[in-house]
């Protein structure tokens, strides 16, 4: 019964925040949205005691209930291990817990926050990790479902379903994601809840707590005859038939044994009598994804596509010009989204796990491939604007790396300021008049300008007012000098409000 | 947005591809009603008579030309579903071009208009074929000096130009040629003499009428009203043979609702008559926009006569003039051609209360504000990559649909916001849309209909960004545009 309930349970979570992290129309985060927030790790980064409170309380009465039930990347190797168990019955041995491991990556994680390692922060998140596994592995084949959903849609002339595109946002990240995936998948597959009692810091946090909790699952050796289906049915192997004993840190409540023991020796309830358990310590477990964990800089390819457009001589109707890919400007600083505070607040708080970059509706978000910022998001405009009726990401945000911020409060955020680049301005290279720049700032901070100050006919060049500038992106996304932008944004690194 | 540098460059150099009109009409009308011919005996059907096609006679040669004249801008394309205009590179399906000009000669079509500049410059090879495999009397051929390019401007270049279109057409003679859409241009009658008079081009031209290599000689007009007066004017010395014209129910005393410089075609169809010179008609359709009414408007067509389409209506119009000596259509698929062959087969010329009644309807359509594209994509291609007729077409389908909110208060206002935009993402990629419009004006020159379009354009952006951000939209342009660039 107790299983059934965690099962249901742990189902319905894991599918609806799967959906929520799949979703790109910005519609379910606001049923959904909750689900990010009551994760623990992005709670106790958000410093939303409410969350972290509960949460600690909920595993000191029942155990480790998160793991079997809101994390979703728990649950995934639930899934892996369950599926496993079909084929091979009672695969689970005892092993003793691998205590030390545990702690060196407890403290590895403490030490990552403290010291705003952002990058080594996300790759320890549990949810987050998850996050980048379905943003980067799922959602593009949910996106593919959906324009042929939309081609169809097209077809009758419905605007039900609308297009979107498909691009690799970070080779590093999606190289992450996919050996994240990978590895715990293995793990999963071959011995259940490794991850979860070696690496996860969340879940050595709550193993700790709910070593101490009122409702544990307790031996009753005198009915036990000793036949180890509940070891072997253990996927976290911390059930030891033998002498009767239950490595709660590891137990993380799931219920398998419960109903596995036929002699109904194994109890789920509160304490009659105190047990420690065996600790053991063993060398390394298994190697992080340290070969994705090249820092390449592959910032989108470009693909200087060939113009094949003159037809020399003659005019004829039509065609279209090929349009070049824009080059992603390398900022000096880089640029994070309004509400986001600081580049230092970015570090500190954001797990990376893609929940805003995979709302962000004109693909502003991507996750950074710096060293130190590793994965979480950052802004380019190549492919749109931080548009001033959007304000998506800092509604999803669950750890406070992006804070809520109205849209009032958004445009008047400066997150950078535009700098106009002499050598690519279209006025200057192709003798044309454009001033596109100025006419799309939302702000007003471009103005044209005579290009030569003594000259009031000289062919207008724009000139940003840094003071009225808020970093949107509108002039360098608009901007047609190709592939190299005639103005760009320069982030900063602590936003102000002007 | 951008081209790749060279071409940019090498665009710039060739400083713009001056003037450009519209050479051929076009239909676009998917509808078939049945042939509702004047003959009451006959049983309706979707299939055209044979023989019953109404002739006007050339009064300079006596030759009898049909009513309906093929233009073949828009010809037909292997797989493409569209025509090669629209869809660029695809492959001209001359199997099909082929048929149908048989089916057409079969009906009673004679005349029949292309141009060097049509199909990306296929059109006249391909119509060489159609038309090669018939007996040379069976048929006219219409065919323009296409100079717009101003490398084209030298003498050497135009005769090249004409002489090249004989051998691509596989004929001696034309019977039909065109100074090609005279009156365009920044400087309309500066490019007009650049064009034909200072390089002595049109001198060579009435030399090879004088030759017999040239049958009738005139010229389409679009554009600059000077220039047509100014041909008309000197009618004594060159003795113009036919002009082209736009004549439709909406040009006839509206063309200027649509742009302040556009000229009605009463005027210039009444100065034709007054010297007796035949009128070629084009756009007889407007690209296309009659045959495709904003549905109130093609309600009142369709109750007035549920048997003929929107589309007829438009044809009879034209035909009805008695000076028109064809009126060209670009018929793409075979239905096209069968519905026009029952239109003018023959003929049943509208009644002055039916005259009176369409040019009700082009009042109503005026008041649609849409922007009087024809998608005929002389505009093509911008340097910076903007799908300029693709765009207008978008925002006039949504005009006419009632997908185009103003109020937020509407309660419609999310629903007609939805279908606007997502629609415009589906028939605009991004980057054409109207936002990366820099305002660089190069393809003013080249629009036959003369909108403003960086201005209609920069419109279009500010009503997208208002509904964008879920705001009443306003469908003004900004007084300022030309300040800010």
């Amino acid at each position: 019964m107790l299983r059934k309930i965690r099962v249901t349970l742990a189902a319905l979570c894991f599918t609806l925040i799967t959906l929520l992290l799949l979703d790109f129309t910005g519609t379910l985060q606001h049923w959904l949205g909750w689900l990010a927030k009551i994760q623990f790790l992005p709670a106790l980064l958000a410093l939303n005691a409410v969350v972290v409170i509960a949460l600690v309380v909920l595993t000191l009465l029942f155990g480790r209930i998160y793991c079997s039930v809101i994390c979703p990347l728990g649950v995934m190797q639930d899934v892996i291990s369950w599926a496993h168990g079909r084929r091979k019955k009672n695969r689970f041995t005892y092993s003793p817990a691998k205590t030390i491991l545990r702690l060196v990556m407890l403290a590895i994680m403490v030490v990552a926050i403290v010291a705003g390692l952002g990058s080594l922060m996300a790759l320890l998140a549990p949810y987050s990790s998850y996050g980048r596994i379905v943003n980067n592995l799922l959602q593009p084949l949910y996106i593919w479902c959906n324009n042929g959903l939309a081609a169809i849609a097209a077809h009758y002339e419905s605007y039900a379903f609308y297009g979107r595109d498909v691009w690799l946002k970070s080779l590093p990240t999606f190289g992450i994601a996919v050996a994240t995936f990978v590895i715990i998948a293995v793990l999963a597959w071959r011995h259940g809840r490794t991850y979860c009692n070696t690496i996860c810091p969340v879940g050595t946090v709550l193993g700790y707590l709910a070593k101490f909790s009122w409702f544990k699952v307790r031996f009753d050796a005198d009915k036990c005859k000793a036949c180890g289906l509940c070891t072997r049915n253990c996927k976290a192997s911390c059930i030891d038939y033998k002498t009767h004993t239950v490595d709660y840190t590891r137990c993380v409540a799931c219920g398998n044994c419960l109903d596995k023991c036929k002699f109904d020796s194994l109890h789920y309830g509160p304490a009659r009598k105190a047990k420690t358990a065996a600790p053991a310590d063993e060398p390394s477990p298994e190697p992080r994804a340290d070969s994705a964990r090249r820092a390449v800089m592959v910032g989108g390819a470009i693909v200087a596509a060939e113009a094949a457009l003159a037809q020399a001589g003659k005019k004829v109707d039509g065609g279209l010009a090929v349009i070049e890919d824009k080059a992603v400007v390398k900022r000096a600083t880089p640029i994070t989204p309004p509400g986001s505070l600081s580049a230092r607040n970015m570090a500190r708080h954001c797990t990376a796990c893609q929940l805003c970059v995979a709302q962000c509706p004109n693909d502003v978000l991507r996750p950074s491939g710096n060293l130190l910022t590793l994965m979480q998001p950052t802004m380019s405009y190549e492919r749109g604007y931080c548009r001033p009726e959007c304000h998506r990401c800092s509604e999803v945000c669950p750890t406070g790396a992006i804070t809520p911020i109205t849209l009032d409060e958004k445009v008047s955020t400066q997150i950078g300021h535009a700098v106009w680049v002499k050598e690519n301005c279209v006025v200057l290279t192709d003798g044309v008049s454009c001033g596109n720049c100025a006419r799309h700032c939302p702000s007003g901070a471009i103005m044209m300008v005579p290009s030569d100050p003594n000259d009031d006919l000289s062919p207008m060049v724009p000139a940003v007012d840094r003071a009225r500038c808020i970093g949107c992106g509108a002039c360098e996304n608009l901007c047609p000098a190709r592939p190299f932008t005639a103005i760009y944004v320069e982030g900063h690194e602590v936003h102000k409000t002007i | 947005m951008n081209i790749n540098r060279q071409d940019k460059h090498s665009l710039s150099r060739r400083n713009f591809l001056k003037a450009l009109g519209l050479g051929t009409a076009a239909a676009s009308v998917p509808a078939i009603v049945s042939c509702a011919s004047g003959d009451a005996d006959a049983a309706k059907s979707d299939e055209p008579p044979i023989g019953k096609m109404t002739y006007r006679v050339n009064p300079k040669t006596g030759e009898k030309v049909s009513l309906l004249g093929y233009g073949m801008m828009r010809l037909p394309t292997i797989g493409a579903k569209m025509s090669a205009r629209e869809a660029g590179d695809a492959e001209i399906d001359q199997d099909m071009v082929n048929r149908q000009v048989d089916y057409a000669i079969e009906h009673g079509v004679n005349y029949f208009d292309t141009s060097p500049a049509y199909c990306k410059g296929r059109s006249e090879h391909c119509t060489g074929i159609a038309l090669s495999r018939h007996k040379r009397e069976e048929y006219f051929i219409a065919t323009k000096l296409s100079n717009f390019n101003p490398e084209t401007w030298s003498h050497e270049a135009g005769v090249e130009m004409f002489q090249n279109s004989l051998k691509e057409l596989q004929v001696d003679y034309v019977d039909y040629l065109l100074l090609h859409a005279i009156g365009g241009g920044e400087d309309a009658m500066a490019e007009y003499r650049a064009r034909y008079e200072d390089n002595g081009l049109l001198d060579y031209l009435l030399e090879q009428r004088e030759k017999g290599v040239i049958r009738n000689l005139g010229f389409s007009y679009h554009g600059d009203i000077a220039v047509f007066d100014y041909l008309l004017a000197n009618h004594d010395k060159y003795k113009w043979d036919f002009v082209q014209i736009e004549l439709n129910y909406l040009d006839w005393k509206l063309a200027n609702e649509i742009n302040d410089s556009n000229t009605d075609a009463e005027y210039l169809y009444g100065e034709l008559v007054k010297r007796d010179i035949p009128a070629v008609i084009m756009e007889p359709l407007l690209g296309g926009r009659l045959a495709k009414l904003p549905d109130p408007l093609a309600n009142k067509l369709l109750s007035r006569d549920p048997q003929s389409s929107v589309a007829s209506w438009a044809f009879r119009y034209a035909g009805t003039f008695p000076k028109v000596l064809t009126v060209l259509s670009g018929m793409t698929f075979m239905e096209h051609l069968k519905e026009n062959l029952c239109t003018y087969s023959p003929l049943k010329p509208l009644t002055q209360d039916e005259m009176a009644f369409l040019e009700g309807v082009a009042a109503e359509l005026v008041s649609y504000n849409t922007i009087p594209c024809n998608d005929c994509k002389y505009c093509m291609p911008c340097p910076y990559g903007i799908d300029i007729p693709a765009i207008f077409v978008h925002y006039n389908k949504c005009l006419s649909e009632g997908n185009a909110p103003r109020e937020r208060q509407s309660p419609e206002y999310y629903k007609e916001r939805r279908a606007f935009l997502v629609g415009y993402d589906r028939s605009v990629p991004k980057l054409r849309q109207a936002d990366h419009c820099i305002g660089c004006g190069q393809c003013v020159p080249h629009c036959p209909q003369r909108i403003r379009i960086p201005q209609e354009l920069e419109r279009i952006s500010r009503y997208v960004d208002a509904l964008k951000q879920g705001k009443d939209a306003t469908v003004e342009a900004d007084p300022d545009f030309n300040k800010k660039k």
